[in-house]
Order: structure tokens, then C-alpha cells, then sequence
């Protein structure tokens, strides 16, 4: 019988030994999602028929020897935000409830190229507005540590179906922290790439200048085998990087050695202290000194614009996403609603008729907030001064680089909350992407590997790790390490410290 | 500068962005983008009048490519998605108002 809970790169040394089939492993994840999804909900929507015959071919090729990569017949699950030929994508809202893509997203027409098998669509914040995925439209998804709580935001679906072996690894996206906190709280690794680093034609835009897709996985290795499948240029978006990437799966084997001799940390005054939980700090520490003694030389750097990125975020994102979002105007796709009691409902009334039932709270929130911001009269107070302050945070982690190879820091202030407990308190939310929004406001690549559970509640945390843009391989080699460290002082994944749920055979 | 929204300016805001609100909905979210609102403004004043603006963390320079046909949606897969469509077009609502 196939083992779940193994890696991506253990399932396809099965793959290869002959030891399992694409067939059998990718029939084994869809019982896996029947048996234990009614009570995660991180699917939105199945491929089954579709994954089947992809992992038939797979085996097939795998006969004649014409393996198509590293990952031929691992299945993968993919996020609601990115277009899918043939498959339901929602981005969790009402507004697009029921579209079927004509094209695939060019991450999704990679994963398929390269032979990995499409399990389904997995659950977000409406068009990825959020840090817990309670703004979905389709329900919220169970944090698989404590049902009870967020997995996260806003791929809280993609993190949850990875943590509960639902699928070996997962797409996401990441404008503000949606890969890595989601990462944190559920006890997964989850890499922003650098942006351009990974095409975004057929993600559909939330603010375009943050925005990345990149892996969600339950080790470095897993990330960075998907990261090399996934990145590299694409002709279709303009501001993908034309050149190719550095060697991930390398640098994961150069971390793995534990030997990170000459590396010199550098740990962000400012992502710390204060509005962090304590026992996330304890696992943070404890993973420095792990650092520490595997050659790293750690030195505090400051970066003192970072105080000012929530603001600088919470202008930049809504002013793009409501420019983005008018693109649901109730003409070419999606849903469209007559209102009530117009005879003869203009185009425009139709737009607003439409855009009140299919968006939630959230979305107009940010698209009210976005619209004030750019409107004539504040557009340099908010707008225009959110831009500027986007340039010294560049320039905070431009000098923070001359002193340090990586940054490192706690990747979320807390671990997972209680469902319910934030989603009316539009700020307290937003402060859960507080040490990972610098990253896509400055376009560097980040990751976050599992530090550990804090001691108050048992939950996961995670340490992110922060590098140059271009340098992704930076962010692999460190996470590498630490995650071969800690390990080694875990005696096993931290997952295996999980709760069996509902229904579950172990 | 005054941060706060009334609801009143909410109202105005949701037509500029075409978004219908019930009184409910103002009664609702009026007060939250108050506070956010009054969240963000601390960004004022920060940087001064010398810093250049940010609109994309790398450098962006146009993009052109060959002038080649390349393959595309065709005309059914462009309309699948559509709300109604007549003659191989996107069937809409009227587009001009009252006022025109």
C-alpha cells in the first residue's frame, strides 16, 4: 500500500523502484481526500477522472522510459487562484462560481507537461483577501492540527491538503504571505519566489506588483523540485525574468550537510519582539542557535522603514486589487445579476447589482479603500506616499544584505487562531502578515520551514528565511539545514506530532 | 489630513467602484475602513519629497514580441464563460443611461 507520508522526492524513488504506480498513488490521494476532506473542507473542487488518466499516461511513460521530469506521476493539488483548463476555478468567490477556464495558468500548463497528476482545486480567501480562509465563499477550511482553527491565509486549502497528506505538494501564491504563513501555522514549508522568478499569466491578479506563485510542500527538498519545474521565463508575462534560475535542488543538497560554515544570518530587529507570541519566539531562538552551531554567523540588523510596511501594503495591495478586480464587471464571464426593480437595467447597474452579490466583505473593503486611495485629492498622500515608503524598504533590505546572506525571522506572529475569532476585525487580521509582507513589497524571495510547537498551545511556527532577489537558492541551502537539524533533534517530521482525524486509518 | 470615511463618502466610494451597498452593508463596513483607513494614514510624512516612488520591485522595460501568429482561444472557447452571448458575440445590457 502507498505511504502518503512520504515526500514527494521518497514517492517518486517509489515511482522509480517500482515499488508504486502514478496510478495507485494518485488513486490512493483521491480515497485519502474522500476519507478525511469533509472534515479539513481544503478542497473546493475534484479532478479525478482527469488525474487518473494523467497518472495512466505517466506509468506509461515510465515503461517506454520517456519520463517527462523528477516529479513525472506525483500528484499535486493546485490553488483556486490559477487558471485550469477544464477544472472549476472560483478564486473562493461567488462571483466566479462555476468558470471553467478556456486555457491553463503556465504554472499549471508546466505541472502538467511534467507529468504530475491534477487531484483538484484547493480552498483560499477570496481572491486571496485574507490570512485564514475564512473569506472564502465556499467555507472555511480546518487547520488538520486543531479543527477548530485557521490553516492560514490566504492558501490555507493548498497548506491543509499538504499537512494532512491529502497530496504530496501543492501551488500556491503568495502577495503578502499567503504560502508562508499558511506554511507556519499548519506545520508545511511554503517558498514566495522571487518575484518574476515564476510566470503569473493565468493567476488571476489580486495587486500584480506582489504577487508570485511558488511551492507548498512538506519539505525544502519537495519545494525545490517543484520550484525548478514551475520558474524559469515565460514570453506570456511581461515581467517574468529572462534568465535562468539558480540550482535549488543543489543548494537543498549543500544545506542537507548541516554545514552552513561562512554563512552569515542576519536577524531583523524589527520582525520580532513585541505582538509575538512567546513560545513562537522559543522555537525561533532555538532554531538560531541551531544556526549558530552549524557554522552561520548571526548578526542583528535593523531595518527600520519595516515598521511602516503594513501601511505601505494595506495602500499598494487595495489600490491595485480594485483596479484588478474591475475586470468582474458581469460582461465576458462569471456571474451576472439583474437588479431588482430596474426595468431595462443598464450595463452599469447590472456591474453593481452583480459585484454586491458575488464579492464578500473583504473584497469590498479593499476595493472601497483601494478606490478612496487612488481618487483625486489623496492619491499623493496614500498612494503616492505608500511608493516612496516601498522604496526604502527596498533600500532597508538592500544595506541589511551587505551585512547578512539571509535574513531570518519568525514567518508569523502567532500560531493558527480559533476560527471565527478575527474575521470582523479587518486589522487584527492583517497583522498576521506583519514579518511576511516586506518580502513582496521589495520583490525578495522567502521561505518558511517548521521551527517547531509552541509550548502554550502545541501548534506549529515557523522560521522564515529571506534572501536576495535572484538568490532563491539562498532561502533552499538555509532552509535545507535547519530542517536536516531539526530533524535530527525531532527524531522525525514534525507532522508526525499531529492529531489522526475523523475517520482516519493509522 | 482628516483619516476617517463617513458613511455618506462609503456610499459615494461604492458607486465610483460600482459596487451596490445595502444600508446594512454601509451600516456594516463603514466604521472598519474608518479604523483601517486611520491604520494607513500613519504612513503620511514618512518619506520625503526626494524618495523616488515604487511601482514594481524590479525594473520593468516593455516587451515586445515577433509579429507572428501565434495560437489562441477560439471564438467558442472565448465566449464559454460569458453570462448570455447572441451571434458569436458577448451579448450585453444596454451601455448607455439615462443621463445620455
Amino acid at each position: 500500500m502507498t505511504d502518503l507520508r512520504r515526500s514527494a522526492a521518497d514517492l517518486a524513488a517509489e515511482l522509480e523502484s517500482g515499488a508504486t504506480t502514478s496510478v495507485e498513488l494518485t488513486q490512493a490521494s483521491l480515497d485519502r481526500i474522500a476519507e478525511v476532506d469533509g472534515s479539513i473542507h481544503a478542497f473546493l473542487a475534484m479532478n479525478a477522472d482527469d488525474a487518473l488518466a494523467a497518472a495512466k499516461a505517466s506509468d506509461e511513460r515510465r515503461a517506454a522510459g520517456t519520463l517527462a521530469s523528477s516529479l513525472d506521476g506525483v500528484p499535486i493539488a493546485v490553488k483556486d487562484v490559477l487558471a485550469t483548463r477544464g477544472i472549476t476555478t472560483t478564486c473562493g468567490s461567488r462571483i466566479l462560481e462555476g468558470w471553467v477556464p478556456p486555457y491553463d495558468a503556465t504554472v499549471v500548463a508546466r505541472v502538467r507537461a511534467a507529468g504530475l497528476p491534477i487531484l483538484g482545486k484547493t480552498n483560499m480567501d477570496e481572491f486571496a483577501m485574507g490570512s485564514s480562509t475564512e473569506h472564502s465563499a465556499y467555507g472555511t477550511t480546518h487547520n488538520p492540527w486543531d479543527l477548530s482553527r485557521i490553516p492560514g491565509g490566504s492558501g490555507g486549502g493548498s497548506a491543509a491538503a499538504v499537512a494532512s497528506f491529502q497530496a504530496p505538494i501543492a501551488l500556491g501564491t503568495d502577495t503578502g504571505g499567503s504560502i508562508r504563513q499558511p506554511g507556519a501555522v499548519t506545520g508545511t514549508v511554503g517558498v514566495k519566489p522571487t518575484y518574476g522568478g515564476v510566470s503569473r499569466y493565468g493567476l488571476v491578479a489580486l495587486a500584480n506588483s506582489l504577487d508570485q506563485v511558488g511551492p507548498v510542500t512538506r519539505t525544502v527538498l519537495d519545494s525545490a523540485l517543484l520550484h525548478e519545474i514551475i520558474g524559469g521565463h515565460d514570453p506570456k508575462d511581461s515581467t517574468s525574468i529572462d534568465r535562468p534560475l539558480p540550482a535549488l535542488v543543489e543548494a537543498v543538497k549543500e544545506g542537507a550537510s548541516g554545514d552552513l560554515t561562512g554563512v552569515r544570518v542576519g536577524v531583523v530587529t524589527e520582525l520580532g519582539g513585541e505582538g509575538y507570541q512567546a513560545g513562537v519566539l522559543a522555537r525561533f531562538h532555538e532554531s538560531l542557535e541551531l544556526l549558530t552551531k552549524a557554522g552561520a554567523e548571526v548578526v542583528e540588523v535593523s531595518c527600520p522603514h519595516f515598521v511602516h510596511a503594513l501601511a505601505t501594503y494595506y495602500l499598494i495591495l487595495p489600490a491595485e486589487a480594485s483596479s484588478n478586480l474591475a475586470r468582474f464587471d458581469a460582461m465576458r464571464y462569471g456571474l451576472r445579476v439583474l437588479p431588482d426593480g430596474i426595468e431595462a437595467p443598464s450595463a452599469e447597474d447590472v456591474m453593481r447589482a452583480t459585484r454586491e452579490a458575488g464579492f464578500g466583505d473583504e473584497v469590498k473593503r479593499r476595493i472601497i479603500i483601494g478606490t478612496y486611495a487612488l481618487s483625486s485629492g489623496y492619491y499623493d498622500a496614500y498612494y503616492g506616499q505608500a511608493q516612496k515608503v516601498r522604496t526604502l524598504i527596498s533600500q532597508d533590505f538592500a544595506a541589511a544584505f551587505e551585512r547578512a546572506d539571509v535574513l531570518v525571522s519568525p514567518t508569523a506572529p502567532t500560531t493558527a487562531f480559533a476560527i471565527g475569532e478575527k474575521v470582523d476585525d479587518p486589522m487584527a487580521m492583517y497583522l498576521n502578515d506583519l514579518a511576511t509582507i516586506p518580502a513582496n513589497l521589495a520583490g525578495v524571495p522567502g521561505i518558511s520551514v517548521p521551527s517547531g510547537l509552541a509550548d502554550e498551545d502545541g501548534l506549529p511556527a515557523g522560521f522564515q528565511i529571506l534572501a536576495p532577489a535572484l538568490a532563491d537558492d539562498r532561502c533552499y541551502r538555509v532552509g535545507a539545514a535547519l530542517e536536516t537539524l531539526l530533524l535530527e533533534q525531532w527524531g522525525g517530521p514534525l507532522l508526525d506530532k499531529a492529531p489522526a482525524l475523523d475517520g482516519e486509518t493509522r | 489630513m482628516s483619516a476617517s470615511l463617513s458613511r455618506d463618502e462609503v456610499a459615494h466610494l461604492a458607486v465610483l467602484a460600482r459596487i451596490d451597498l445595502t444600508d446594512a452593508e454601509l451600516d456594516h463596513l463603514a466604521p472598519q475602513l474608518s479604523v483601517i483607513l486611520e491604520s494607513v494614514a500613519s504612513i503620511q510624512g514618512v518619506a520625503d519629497a526626494d524618495v523616488p516612488p515604487t511601482s514594481h520591485a524590479l525594473p520593468l522595460t516593455n516587451v515586445f514580441r515577433e509579429d507572428v501568429v501565434e495560437p489562441c482561444l477560439s471564438p467558442e472557447e472565448a465566449l464559454s464563460g460569458a453570462p448570455a452571448q447572441e451571434q458569436q458575440r458577448f451579448s450585453v445590457p444596454r451601455i448607455l443611461g439615462d443621463e445620455q
